[in-house]
């Protein structure tokens, strides 16, 4: 008996060992590919780290191409959100964990900004002056944009035969009671956004507007998935607020039979901005403005719509056709500079809480 | 005399070496750091700035909402998973294999899928939206209990299996009621496991995130979600860190109070494998109150399901089919098929370092003490170990960075990483799942086992073993069920070209698009399936033999 319990679970063990050893080694499918290129490309040379977060993503095809024009290679690090880049590039200004980085936008910008993460750059093509920072425009360049706006669904509109809102003032009109989902300024980038929207619009008055906005039963949750996937009526079968804040794009994926169900309020945007920047003290900085550049390219930009579900910033770059025909941008959104952002965030989010959790 | 305890502590110190050193880089170092820049204003040492955070109303009132809905979240998991630990693990329910590995299916769903699957249910459009109940704490403690309730389960059903039924059949042969012999002869039995069950689930609950953020919306903060917003949204390291060394501070005394609690009179009551036996007429409330937990459990994921087969609003399996490819608009980082590769080959890797440290771990801690001085280096060990799940995450990644940043230990861009982050977290499973199993082993048997002549590796194989298989398959199904589902840590430090699931379902739902929430609804299904496949197939592991003994 015991000795064929010895020889079961001396097997086990070992099977268990392979298995695992087979894991640690062979197992990640990502590597071949890393040094396959690393061999393919050659001239130049070299890695670039690109650091970003969970949202990146470029189509395959584009990256190689990237690779075999400019000789480095590439390797992403993507994870966490905008803020938790922030933090983490703000944190590592003297050791940085990448070469480029890429996703900082304006609500965060001044951040790893004033810890110095980023040193200067010039890259070849110059993009729009209007998405310029201020301060801080000679070390990051804008990539691509996205206003958060307040969308409607106007099928649900239609059907109760009554006009949806226009403007921010409108929310707290007692027709649309009960009506308005939101995510929370404090937990969500969308939710900070509109926050920023309805200080841009009211100034220190802010708290007033919340407050009567809270009064016609507005409902603030968590994240944009919730608000979207659990409140709103065009993207949850158990929905039952018409109003959600959401991006401007977010007409375009809510088109049946040839037309979208669903509207931006363009008078309600707040135009969120990514940026890219070389980091200082990167190990490979000339791949870094290389890998910049690409990303400023016409063949980048015409694939950010349908790769990350934002708006280019190059005038030379293509949009889809669902985004042309539904989802027009905002052309005066509501603005709130970087700085003022950096200096106010946390009075604003500690008031902020105090008033939705009253 | 003396000098012997002298040199037992010394033995004892140094098997623990390894383990500690693991912990001291993985955990320690990186926490200590990530503190200490809240400590630091301007290049200078500044206690008192982090301190006055502490005196701040909001944090109080933050640290009192963490406290009191874990400790009635951990109350209730221990009260409904006792009766269900006792049925799927003494009685021959049929299908008992199938329902304690499906009760392990909430442990590995990504949390935001089952906060939306529950807002489904409780938001105002769902079928129980009358009660009012969507984002109230009512709401986050249904969530928590959901989640938790499977380590009660398992961590007493394991010990509840190896727990020698005479004493209890001799009492009630001597006129004790079933329920006498329940408060007198098992319950106290069981004490060490049922502390050991209730401290992991408070932890997992006080270090909630998701699931408090979508559930409770933001009215409702904990100390885990606060640091998050303080180092990330506010950047305000200061408050952070304030916030994290109260959250140690907390958990030590925990820990210590735990310790207290789970040491028993007699700790070597026998320990033997009980067959199951056949289930009878009185054990049906048992199997009531199991049937009951069981049916409360299935409702979110019933509703994950139902969900999933949704498409545009007819019913298809279109969902599953996107699964495949990448998605529309490359709504996928990875196909789910190879996302669930990097999620298992992950996993094994997690499960093999968290039962390597925690077999090692559990032995140093469980073997008997010969002083007082012993015991008390034993029990510190003990609660060591138990640290990494009452620390905030969000501290632990950003320490990773800033600390392990440097030859020899430039860590931070190690794919194995990831890995070792879920085992750090699978670890006080491991451990909690056997030390009231080898602690109950009488180490009179290893003497015999000595004396008749076995050594030291055949007294582990023939006194040990056969004991503590049962309870090792279990404690590994769980590490490996916790690393599947990891998230927190694994979003922080996945990199992008080889995602986990979790990462990738929560990558779907972030984005609109006619399919994206269907279509994480279905690679949640697909990540819950495997799960418990896994799991039965571990379950049914046996070692021919052992089983007998």
């Amino acid at each position: 008996m015991h000795q064929s319990s010895v020889r079961a679970a001396l097997t086990t063990g070992v099977a268990a060992l392979a298995l695992a050893g087979c894991s640690l080694t062979g197992g990640d499918p990502s590597e071949p590919t890393t040094s396959a290129s690393d061999g393919a490309g050659g001239t130049t040379g070299g890695t670039v780290v690109l650091a970003t977060h969970e949202s990146f993503t470029l189509p395959k095809k584009l990256v190689r191409q990237f690779e075999q024009e400019s000789g480095y290679t590439l390797e992403v690090r993507a994870a966490g959100d905008a803020g938790t880049l922030a933090t983490k590039l703000s944190l590592t200004a003297d050791n940085p964990i990448a070469d480029a980085a890429f996703g900082i936008d304006n609500t965060f910008a001044s951040r790893p900004l004033g810890e110095g993460a980023f040193a200067e750059l010039s890259p070849s093509t110059a993009p729009p002056e209007e998405y310029a920072l201020a301060d801080g425009g000679d070390r990051l360049v804008p990539i691509d944009s996205a206003s958060v706006c307040v969308n409607v669904d106007t099928a649900w509109f239609e059907a109760e035969g009554l006009e949806p809102p226009q403007t921010l003032d409108d929310l707290t009109d007692p027709a649309y009671a009960g009506l308005l989902v939101t995510p929370g300024a404090s937990t969500s980038s969308p939710g900070m956004a509109f926050f920023l929207a309805t200080v841009a619009e009211h100034g220190d008055d802010w708290p007033d507007y919340w407050t009567d906005l809270l009064a016609n039963d507005a409902k603030v949750v968590d994240g944009w998935e919730d608000a979207y996937y659990g409140d709103f009526t065009a993207g949850s079968e158990n929905g039952t607020r018409p109003i959600v804040v959401s991006y401007d794009s977010s007409p375009a994926f809510t088109v049946t039979d040839g037309r979208t169900t669903t509207a931006a309020l363009l008078d309600t945007c707040f135009r969120q901005v990514e940026y890219a920047g070389v980091l200082a003290g990167a190990d490979n900085p000339d791949g870094a403005e290389a890998l910049i550049d690409w990303m400023l390219s016409d063949e980048v930009q015409s694939a950010l719509p349908e790769s990350m579900y934002v708006f280019p910033v190059m005038p030379g770059a293509t949009v889809p056709d669902d985004w042309a025909e539904f989802a027009p941008q905002p052309t005066d959104p509501y603005e709130v500079t970087p700085d003022e952002i950096a200096a106010n965030r946390e009075q604003w989010l500690t008031e902020w809480t105090d008033v939705v959790s009253r | 005399m003396r000098s012997g305890a002298v040199r037992r502590i010394a033995a004892l110190l140094l098997l623990a070496a390894g383990p500690v050193l693991v912990l001291g880089v993985l955990f320690v170092l990186p926490v200590t750091g990530m503190v200490a820049e809240g400590f630091v204003a301007d290049g200078r040492f500044a206690p008192g700035a982090v301190l006055d955070v502490l005196a701040r109303p909001r944090v109080h009132r933050v640290a009192w909402f963490t406290v009191w809905t874990s400790g009635v979240a951990t109350l209730l998991s221990v009260v409904l998973g006792l009766p269900a630990a006792y049925a799927l693990h003494r009685l021959a329910l049929p299908g008992r294999a199938a329902v304690r590995a499906a009760l392990l299916v909430p442990f590995v769903l990504p949390t935001v899928v089952v906060g939306v699957a529950f807002r489904q249910l409780l938001g105002e459009g769902g079928p129980l939206g009358s009660l009012g109940l969507d984002g109230t704490p009512v709401a986050i403690i249904c969530g928590l209990v959901f989640f938790n309730v499977a380590v009660v389960v398992r961590t007493v059903g394991v010990a509840w299996e190896s727990l020698d039924p005479r004493p209890g059949q001799a009492a009630a042969a001597l006129g004790a009621s079933p329920w006498q012999v329940l408060r007198t002869v098992t319950l106290p039995a069981l004490r060490p496991a049922i502390v050991g069950a209730a401290s992991i689930v408070f932890l997992f609950c006080a270090t909630a995130f998701g699931i408090v953020l979508t559930l409770g919306g933001v009215r409702h903060a904990t100390v885990e979600t606060e640091i998050y917003l303080l180092t990330t949204t506010v950047f305000d390291l200061r408050a952070a860190a304030a916030l994290s060394v109260l959250q140690i501070v907390v958990v030590v005394g925990l820990l210590a109070l735990a310790a207290r609690l789970r040491a028993v009179p007699d700790p070597t009551a026998h320990r033997t494998v009980t067959p199951v036996r056949a289930v009878r007429r009185p054990d049906a409330p048992v199997v009531l109150a199991t049937l009951a937990v069981l049916a409360a459990m299935l409702v979110p994921i019933l509703t994950l399901v139902l969900g999933s087969l949704r498409v545009g609003g007819e019913w298809g399996l279109g969902n599953y089919r996107a699964l495949s490819g990448t998605g529309d608009n490359q709504a996928l980082l990875a196909p789910v098929t190879s996302a669930l590769a990097t999620s298992l080959r992950t996993a094994v890797d997690a499960t093999w370092m968290a039962l390597l440290v925690g077999v090692l771990v559990a032995t140093i801690v469980t073997r008997r003490s010969h002083s007082l001085a012993e015991r008390r280096v034993r029990s510190t060990l003990d609660g060591f170990f138990m640290l990494p799940l009452g620390v905030s995450a969000v501290t632990l990644g950003f320490g990773f960075l800033i600390t392990l940043d440097q030859p020899p230990l430039d860590l931070r861009d190690s794919p194995l990483l990831v890995p070792m982050a879920q085992a750090l977290v699978a670890l006080p499973l491991v451990v909690r799942t056997l030390t009231p199993v080898l602690g109950g082993i009488d180490d009179r048997q290893r003497q015999a086992a000595a004396s008749l002549g076995a050594s030291p590796w055949r007294t582990l194989l023939t006194v040990d073993l056969p004991v503590t298989w049962k309870p090792m398959l279990a404690a590994s199904g769980f590490a490996f069920a916790a690393s599947l589902g990891e998230f927190g840590a694994t979003s922080f430090l996945a990199r992008d070209d080889s995602p986990t699931l979790p990462v990738v379902i929560f990558r779907l739902l972030g984005h609109p698009g006619a399919m994206n929430y269907g279509m994480a609804l279905a690679a949640s299904v697909v990540l819950a399936v495997a799960t418990a496949v896994v799991m039965l197939a571990v379950e049914r592991l046996r070692v021919p033999g052992v089983g007998a003994f």
